[in-house]
């Protein structure tokens, strides 16, 4: 593929070449608040920023936008993140005026928003297999760590939280799910993987006891591996009085074809960035709502929605609820975009997403040369990069106008590449990809560590980078004088 | 084949069921066929390796719907919520965001890019973010700022968490005024929890710290005490150096709640002793949005390592051009799990864009106009209620900005509810104490409120 991404290289003031020079390097203005009616020593002195006319606003960030790879460009294949197309109508049902409203309206005068909440409460307790589910957690990482207080609650209640301090969490786990055990106050326990790439059910039975407060499983796993032993894996955890919390990262391998509460989770999160196509924003805004079997409904969020006898909907504080994990109901606009696009796709739409994000991982598999040293797979793979550093291999296939997958993770594959197409990708586009995989596998060495040659910037030195942060326009000008 | 007809074709097993397929997959009939050729398969269940026992074989009971109908339906629900004129705050702002933020954020470069783990490719955004924490450094007057946390109250939560790693010696207590949310300690409280810190609250004095109260409560095992400015009930506290040197004499960090329009106008935080800033910058980027935030949080250097979430810094690339890459990356939880300075990964980035973009169309002078039409507004709306019979406002004697409380003869939920009644909503915020958040789009309805207030108080 013949790529180039835009740029507009040129020089500052001060000499250093740049794509686009900072707000900052173009005009500032600095204001005094002379006319106030506060006493000086509240107000502050001066305030120096940009001062771009509006036109010139436009042109900067049109510049910047088309200087970053995105969804809408072609291929996008970071493993575990889901990068799926995001339906544009599902903005502007989001920028419906009547759901611009204050979060501390009173319920009768906010009954359509808690329809809505309430509304998807439900669609994501039905795919699930959970009782309900609460939609305050604003991200995946803040979904672990809420259903942790969760399972935390639930052991208090019974006396055993002072026993119950460690979590398990598989070797091959995200990293959000050490870090969010550990900001939960519990031990992390890691379990290695077994040979097969999944959870030893022996070495479980062997960690598992009365310190168990939970383990943390994605299903299917981050090799895109189902863990087929999930019932056993299930009763060891629960004989032992411990919690099952599903990771629902990779959710968009199974809809319709499992739900974690029948696989025998008590607890779980959804990324709906990832599963429900809100758009992942640069980074974000996500959200990740937690559902709960019956026995923790109790202990979700304050407030949670339900259904009065009337038909009308009210927030209600659950009866031993773990409190708040978001300062108001989370990331509401996020919420609504997935209600929307949950009710496009209905049963058969959802059904048929994961039927085509598998097929097409497994295809995409089947047309480039790496090995995949496990499998089945579902709707991504691990391929390793062999020989070549996974990174490098990464920089290499910029150049053929694709983004490269996710690299170096899961740790049990040696230079992983972990790739996931997703559904969105055409048979077309597919062999595009595997014709970048192809291209990048015939590189030299010399060629991979001069790549990438066609994107606004060339290799970034990152040691440089954290050695001498300059983390603003402040550091910058600092280091130009 | 037409749109029509694939939309009817259930491309798993060929049969013809109406809407078994996603309108977001473009796989046709033939091209599956020719896939799961490819791959030796028979069927696209084959590949699923769900054991007997755990597989679903039922129905989500959700039917699909065109997007006209979707539309429709979330139209008419949303109509449900009820036609009036919002005066409410207490931490969620309505501000008016100019056309160009939408139109310039909703670009899909912006909107359906990731985390730029490959910079190369990303650097548009990352400038973006690279100004956006700029700009948050300016406003503070500290010197980091990250590119998001989620929202006001969870990055004080993470402060805490910040102030309780930096300390030489362990401590167990965070002091917060006794006017924060209630759904704000909360968070606080449950991040709090699991690194064994409490919270307790202290006192204010007519909208200022209690000076004596918080020095009677301090001592060597507090690591945070956090103060707001603007305070939760609007207003603007004049002790805020005397809070700080309090905390610095107990070696607890000083944290000051505030947000980017306020900033604009009041004495920056690093020059009242601030160590750390949080709160909640939505309120440039997004209008009501029902509690959706953007959690700002900066620190003074020699917090730097200990910051949580993302960071974006300059670096040079082989032929010496500037270029932007997320960095210091070993404090994150990808590479240091269960020891990494937060768990947070998916943050608000396209907020702090939004957030960015508004800051740079109104200019330091219009950002400034604003921050001062929010002091101005306040003062003329407690003078007019103020004129009401059976009305004190405000009723603490301080400096207010955008909101104030006022003191109401007759019960404040009747007030409040007599209010909605006539298509106004304030907050109710003690028995007969409600609260008026005025800003640019509801300052034309400013008259009536006043009005609805006198019918209501007579
Ligand atoms: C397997 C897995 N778990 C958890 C997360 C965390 O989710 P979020 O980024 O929404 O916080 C991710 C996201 O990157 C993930 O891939």
């Amino acid at each position: 593929m013949n790529y180039r991404q835009a740029t507009w290289e040129r020089e500052t003031d001060s000499g250093e070449s740049v794509n686009e020079p900072l707000l900052s390097e173009k005009r500032t203005e600095t204001v005094t608040h002379d006319d106030v009616d506060l006493p000086d020593e509240l107000v502050r002195e001066e305030l120096t920023l940009p001062e771009p006319a509006e036109p010139e606003v436009a042109s900067h960030y049109t510049r910047l936008s088309q200087m970053t790879y995105s969804v809408e460009h072609g291929p996008y294949p970071l493993g575990s993140c889901t990068m799926k197309y995001n339906p544009k109508f599902i903005e502007d049902v989001a920028a419906l005026d009547e759901g611009s409203i204050h979060p501390d309206r009173a319920d009768e005068d906010a009954q359509g928003t808690l329809a809505i909440l309430h509304g998807l409460q439900e669609y994501l307790a039905e795919i699930g297999g959970m009782e309900t589910a609460t939609l305050q957690p604003p991200a995946g990482a803040a979904g672990e760590f809420t259903g942790l207080l969760v399972a935390r609650a639930y052991h208090r209640s019974n006396d055993e939280d002072d026993e119950r301090r460690e979590v398990i969490v598989p070797a091959s786990a995200h990293g959000t799910n050490f870090a969010s055990a550990a900001m939960a106050g519990y031990d992390v326990v890691e379990l290695p993987s077994d040979e097969d790439g999944r959870v030893p059910v022996d070495a479980l039975e062997a960690a598992v006891g009365d310190s168990t407060a939970a383990l943390m499983l994605t299903n299917p796993n981050t090799l895109g591996l189902f863990e087929r032993d999930i019932s056993e894996i299930a009763d060891v955890v629960h004989d032992a009085g411990g919690l099952l919390y599903y990771d629902g990262a990779n959710l968009n391998a199974l809809l319709g074809r499992a739900r974690p509460g029948d696989m025998g989770f008590d607890i779980m999160h959804y990324n709906v960035h990832k599963t429900f196509a809100s758009p992942h924003g640069g980074g974000g805004p996500g959200a990740g709502p937690i559902g709960v079997v019956d026995e923790l409904t109790d202990f979700l969020p304050d407030p949670h929605v339900r259904e009065t006898d009337d038909g009308s909907f009210e927030f209600y504080e659950p009866a031993e609820s773990v409190g708040k994990v978001h300062g108001f109901h989370g990331n509401w606009l996020v919420l609504l975009k997935t209600y929307a696009y949950i009710s496009r796709l209905g049963d058969g739409g959802l059904k048929d997403t994961s039927a085509m994000a598998v097929l097409n991982a497994n295809y995409l598999a089947s047309q480039i040369d790496l090995d995949v040293p496990y499998g089945p797979f579902h709707h991504e793979f691990v391929a390793s990069a062999g020989d070549v550093d996974a990174a490098e291999f990464a920089k290499g296939m910029l150049d053929e106008g694709v983004h490269p997958p996710t690299t170096k993770w899961p740790e049990i594959v040696d230079e992983a590449l972990m790739t996931e197409p997703t559904e969105a990708l055409s048979k077309d586009q597919l062999d595009v990809l595997a014709e970048a995989f192809t291209a990048t596998g015939q590189k030299t060495p010399e060629e991979l560590s001069e790549a990438p040659t066609t994107t606004a910037a060339g290799r970034i030195d990152q040691t440089s980078a954290a050695r001498n942060p300059r983390l603003s326009w402040h550091d910058v000008e600092a280091d130009d004088e | 084949m037409t749109t029509m007809q694939r939309i009817q074709h259930d491309r798993t097993d060929g049969s013809h069921e109406p809407n078994e397929s996603s309108p977001f997959a473009p796989q046709t009939p033939q091209e599956v066929e020719a896939m799961l050729s490819a791959i030796d398969a028979d069927s696209v269940e084959e590949l699923f390796d769900v054991p007997e026992a755990v597989a679903f074989d039922g129905d989500f009971d959700v039917e699909a719907k065109s997007e006209y109908e979707v539309r429709s339906e979330i139209e008419d629900l949303l109509g449900r919520n009820a036609d009036r004129t919002e005066f409410l705050g207490r931490g969620h702002y309505d501000h008016y965001v100019p056309s160009v933020v939408d139109y310039l954020s909703l670009r899909s470069e912006f909107l359906t890019s990731y985390t730029q783990y490959q910079p190369e490719t990303s650097q548009g955004f990352l400038q973006a973010l690279f100004e956006f924490q700029s700009m948050i450094v300016e406003l503070t007057g500290l010197d980091v700022a990250n590119c998001s946390m989620y929202d006001a109250a969870t990055a004080l939560g993470e402060a805490a968490l910040l102030a309780a790693r930096v300390r030489d010696t362990s401590g167990s207590r965070v002091l917060v005024p006794e006017t924060i949310r209630s759904e704000r300690r909360s968070v606080l409280e449950n991040y709090a929890d699991g690194a064994e810190l409490t919270v307790e609250t202290y006192p204010l004095d007519a909208g200022n710290t209690d000076l004596d109260a918080l020095s009677d409560l301090i001592d060597e095992d507090v690591v945070m005490v956090y103060a707001q400015s603007p305070t939760a009930r609007g207003a603007i506290e004049e002790r805020l150096s005397d809070v700080a040197s309090l905390a610095d004499d107990h070696e607890a960090a000083f944290c000051l709640g505030s947000d980017p329009v306020a900033l604009a106008l009041l004495k920056e935080p690093a020059a009242v002793g601030a160590d750390i800033v949080i709160g909640d910058a939505s309120v440039l980027g997004l209008s009501a949005s029902h509690g959706m935030g953007l959690g700002l949080f900066a620190v003074k250097e020699g917090y730097l390592r200990q910051v949580p979430g993302r960071l974006v810094g300059t670096s040079e690339t082989a032929d010496g051009r500037r270029a932007y890459t997320l960095t210091l990356q070993t404090r994150e939880q990808h590479i240091r799990k269960e020891r990494a300075t937060s768990n947070i990964c998916t943050n608000q980035a396209w907020v702090a864009l939004r957030t960015a973009i508004h800051i740079a169309s109104l200019g330091a002078s219009g950002l400034a106009s604003l921050a001062e039409e929010c002091v101005t507004m306040a003062s003329e709306a407690a003078a007019r209620l103020e004129d009401v019979d059976g009305v004190a406002a405000p009723v603490d004697d301080r400096h207010h900005f955008r909101e104030f409380v006022a003191r109401t003869e007759v019960p404040a939920t009747e007030v409040v509810d007599e209010l909605a009644d006539r298509g106004f909503l304030v907050h109710e915020v003690g028995e007969f104490e409600i609260q008026v958040c005025v800003t640019e789009t509801n300052s034309a309805d400013l008259d009536d409120l006043v009005a609805a207030v006198r019918e209501v108080l007579v």
